[in-house]
């Protein structure tokens, strides 16, 4: 018994454990074993033959150098971004910041949307010829994660004790050896994570490639979804998921070990950093904020100014049309319908990735004394953190073909889509909580416990006055983030009861104006209800959420 | 009365704790003292219930304490930062185990305004803890950990984050307010003059292990051996037999230091002083300026180069001098 609120904080492990094993490794490996052990017996002799397909070849590369590419481009307009937004104080700093942020939580097919109207012919930047090449990837790679690198890197550097670099300068550093000394490797923990990162989440990206790459450019990712859905080859899907499973591993084992160096600094740190006024010489980094800036504003005005063309004119039609279950035949629901599922889908997705995140990051965030519980924790860290890479194709197959028999014959029940959307929010709750926990002195807990408050009252009164706000902006990300979800989504949302990212995807797979428009609608709408809650999110001011 | 055992406490590769036996009585004071990185705060937690204890035994009033969980042990512990919740009020911070144990609200005001007046901040009661000096917190964190009523109030290098003014100022106010409520209290600090203002008794813990224990006074006049000597203040150790400590020991023979006798003699700044009537003679090597004296170095004849002491208006360097030796900085250490 005395031991009990240990035993208690393992016992809760178990729940988040049990529901990553069922809901996760389950379909996963379901998915995995139906491609390599197709008749009970392990078959990987179809492994070369998928690895040396010219076909295969091409997705590899190409997944690679888009990925890459859209690491570096977004590291160098980051960086600066992150440097005038946190480092530097003037007007309207929070609202530049909420507009930097907000891409992330985008909806994929909407940013897919997006860039095709700004690049098609007739879209303002119609006259570049970039329609249907590799160009409007890479952008939209850069749009989305944008937000990763300016918040990640953009924490540590407000974060950081500027009395370094002014020590390092009275020693006669100049401002670039000042920073290629003292700033950057103050900073590259923060930077190491977050191109990680980046370049995991360009390489799992499903949804804009699949919008914007049409036939021409495929990821692993697409690849996942064209074998599994179009050629119905499970045993080249389950080779490539492999291949991405194991390069996520690495890539978040990596990220991790970054981190933790990282939140080890930032524990040092004091409230020194103070962000001075802009200057003369700052003029780059500002000239590449509003770049930057504008590059995400573009591509959103864009898609609201074509919402409201309606053939030669202007008009509100494709909206008035967006609550007619009738306006097309492309839709079983009207997208009003499908907005109401949406909400009610996302409401339902974030209790429980709220529910799993809370317990999560409680128990990642104890230090053990023991070793071996110790590197428990830390690999327990890394596990929730899976979900964040790994293919949304192979998740939402897998529920189909693993989900299917009692006592888990889950394949029609409506809770399949709220389950795999908290799948997916689920690390970035854990990552907007637990640092904040990470960040209470251990003390705090001991010096209650000696005043005479049990484990839980002691935590309680250690943790939950810090906890309030990070646990309304975590609610809002993962609102935001299971609103948009849509690889996963898109496999099990029953045709009667489909969301908007699903809608909007079928609505642009139809020829025709009337369908595009009603496209644009719909994705407008899904971004404005998205912008304003990351609003909301980002007034509660938690530097956590969306940094990695 | 709180009793130690032979109590170890291990860290993966390292022995903080090795075999400690103490015992504080009820009501009184007992400081341990040593050097940052000695186990002292580790004793600390482990008496609070903080840090498992490898072996030995901890026990109150004769119940083995092992495997009470800290919060049911009634010993509050003062963190040397004090921490404070830095959300709540000043008094909902001292209130705080006053409604752990369900009083009232009413009854928690009243209590709250006797500690805070108490530890002399009265009227500071709806101030956050951010806006306060560092004194002021930690008198506040007393205040909070006197509320719990605690059966032995354990304290952490209570005033070591503090500057030198304050830190004496209160450790003053500190020995007061234990001996007005009685309190029964286990320091560690690092402080020499904290453990001799706040402590009945002194245990000196060196490398995990305690070295010496007795009355203060006793642990600062007789060391009893060259590592706490060292500790304690007491600079240079001259062997007994050697001619210097011979020459030493024959001239404060008649302040009453014990001549004779094997092992080796230890001294303080204090012990030699600078008199015209002294009996020893040396030159003035090096002189440094302090708030209330002049600290020198000399060539002793005879004796080799030893820090000495002057009263304001002092020699030159170069000067010649003559010194007398003072018994209560000298101390005569066994084998």
């Amino acid at each position: 018994m005395r031991r009990a609120p240990g035993v208690a904080l393992g016992l809760a492990a178990l729940v988040p454990l049990a529901f990553l094993a069922v809901f996760f490794v389950l379909p996963v490996s379901g998915m995995l074993a139906r491609g390599l052990w197709p008749d009970g017996q392990l078959d990987l002799s179809g492994v070369p033959e998928v690895l040396g397909r010219s076909r295969t070849l091409r997705v590899l590369t190409f997944t690679l150098v888009s990925s890459l590419a859209g690491t570096v481009v977004t590291l160098l307009l980051g960086l600066p971004v992150a440097f005038v937004l946190y480092r530097l104080r003037f007007p309207g700093r929070g609202l530049l910041r909420a507009v930097v942020v907000m891409p992330f939580v985008l909806p994929t097919v909407v940013v897919g949307v997006m860039f095709r109207s700004l690049l098609a012919p007739g879209g303002p930047l119609g006259g570049l010829g970039l329609d249907g090449t590799w160009v409007p990837i890479l952008l939209a790679f850069v749009f989305f994660n944008l937000a990763v690198v300016v918040r990640t890197v953009g924490g540590l550097w407000e974060g950081l004790d500027r009395r370094a670099e002014e020590s390092a300068a009275t020693l006669g550093a100049g401002p670039w050896q000042v920073w290629r000394t003292v700033t950057l490797p103050a900073l590259a923990p923060g930077i190491i994570s977050a191109a990680t990162l980046v370049f995991l989440f360009c390489s799992t990206a499903f949804g804009v490639v699949l919008t914007l790459g049409g036939l021409r450019y495929g990821t692993v990712e697409t690849e996942i979804y064209l074998l599994t859905v179009q050629f119905l080859d499970l045993q080249g899907a389950a080779v490539l998921s492999l291949l991405q499973l194991l390069a996520v591993v690495a890539m978040l084992a990596l990220a991790a070990r970054t981190r933790s160096r990282r939140e080890q600094s930032l524990r040092r740190v004091g409230a020194r950093a103070a962000a001075r006024r802009p200057r003369r010489d700052d003029i780059p980094a500002l000239a590449a904020t509003a770049l930057a800036v504008a590059f995400v504003l573009l591509p959103v005005g864009t898609l609201v100014v074509r919402s409201l063309r309606v053939g030669p004119g202007w008009g509100l039609e494709h909206y008035r049309a967006l609550t007619d279950p009738d306006a097309t035949a492309a839709l079983r629901v009207s997208v009003t319908e499908a907005m109401t599922n949406s909400l009610r889908t996302a409401v339902d997705a974030t209790v429980l990735a709220m529910l799993l995140g809370l317990i999560v990051a409680v128990v990642v965030s104890r230090r053990p004394r023991s070793p071996g519980w110790a590197r428990t924790v830390s690999v327990l860290d890394g596990a929730f953190m899976l979900p964040l890479g790994i293919s949304a194709v192979t998740v939402g197959f897998g529920f189909l073909i693993t989900l299917d028999r009692p006592p888990l014959d889950l394949r029609t029940s409506p809770i399949l889509v709220p389950i795999a959307q908290a799948m997916v929010a689920l690390p970035l709750v854990v990552r907007t909580l637990a640092p904040v926990l990470r960040s209470v002195d251990p003390r705090q807990r001991e010096a209650a416990a000696t005043l005479g408050a049990g484990p839980w009252r002691a935590a309680w009164t250690a943790e939950a006055p810090v906890l309030a706000r990070p646990v309304l902006a975590a609610t809002g990300f993962a609102f935001a983030v299971s609103l948009g979800e849509f690889g996963a989504t898109s496999f099990l949302a029953r045709p009667d009861r489909p969301t908007v990212p699903v809608v909007i995807y079928q609505l642009i797979s139809r020829p025709g104006a009337d369908h595009l428009g009603m496209a644009l609608a719909a994705s407008v709408l899904l971004a404005l209800v998205t912008v304003v809650v990351m609003g909301v999110v980002e007034r509660l001011r938690v530097g956590s959420v969306g940094a990695f | 009365m709180l009793e130690l055992t032979d109590v170890t406490v291990t860290f993966p590769g390292a022995t903080a704790v090795d075999r400690v036996d103490l015992r504080v009585e009820e009501g009184s004071v007992l400081a341990v003292l040593g050097p940052s990185g000695c186990g002292k705060s580790t004793l600390l937690r482990a008496v609070a219930g903080l840090e498992p204890i490898t072996s030995g035994s901890i026990r109150w009033q004769g119940r083995d304490l092992r495997g009470v969980p800290t919060h049911e042990r009634g010993f509050a512990l003062m963190f040397q930062d004090g921490q404070l919740f830095a959300q709540a009020s000043v008094a909902d911070n001292i209130g705080y185990p006053l409604r752990l144990r369900g009083r009232s609200r009413r009854e928690r005001a009243g209590r709250v305004a006797e500690l805070l007046e108490l530890v002399g901040l009265g009227g500071y009661a709806d101030r956050r803890p951010a806006t306060l000096s560092g004194g002021q917190q930690q008198r506040v964190a007393l205040a909070r950990s006197l509320a719990a009523d605690p059966a032995l109030l354990l304290l952490d290098e209570p005033l070591s984050s503090l500057d030198r003014a304050l830190r004496d100022r209160l450790a003053g106010d500190l020995r007061e307010i234990l001996t007005a409520t009685g309190t029964t209290a286990l320091l560690v600090t690092h402080d020499h003059d904290e453990a001799f203002t706040v402590a009945d008794r002194m245990a000196v813990m060196l490398d995990g292990r305690i070295a010496q224990e007795g009355d203060a006074v006793q642990v600062w006049r007789h060391p009893v051996s060259r590592e706490v000597a060292s500790f304690v203040g007491y600079d240079t150790i001259v062997e007994s037999s050697s001619p210097a400590g011979r020459r030493l020991l024959a001239s404060g023979q008649e302040g009453g230091v014990a001549s004779g006798g094997s092992g080796s003699v230890a001294l303080r700044r204090s012990a030699l002083r600078v008199d015209p009537r002294g009996d020893l003679s040396g030159v003035v090597r090096r002189m440094t300026t302090v708030s209330d004296a002049l600290h020198l170095e000399v060539d002793v004849e005879g004796l080799g180069r030893l820090p000495a002491l002057a009263a304001d208006r002092g020699p030159e360097v170069g000067d010649e001098v003559r010194l007398t030796v003072d018994p209560r900085g000298v101390a005569r250490l066994p084998d």
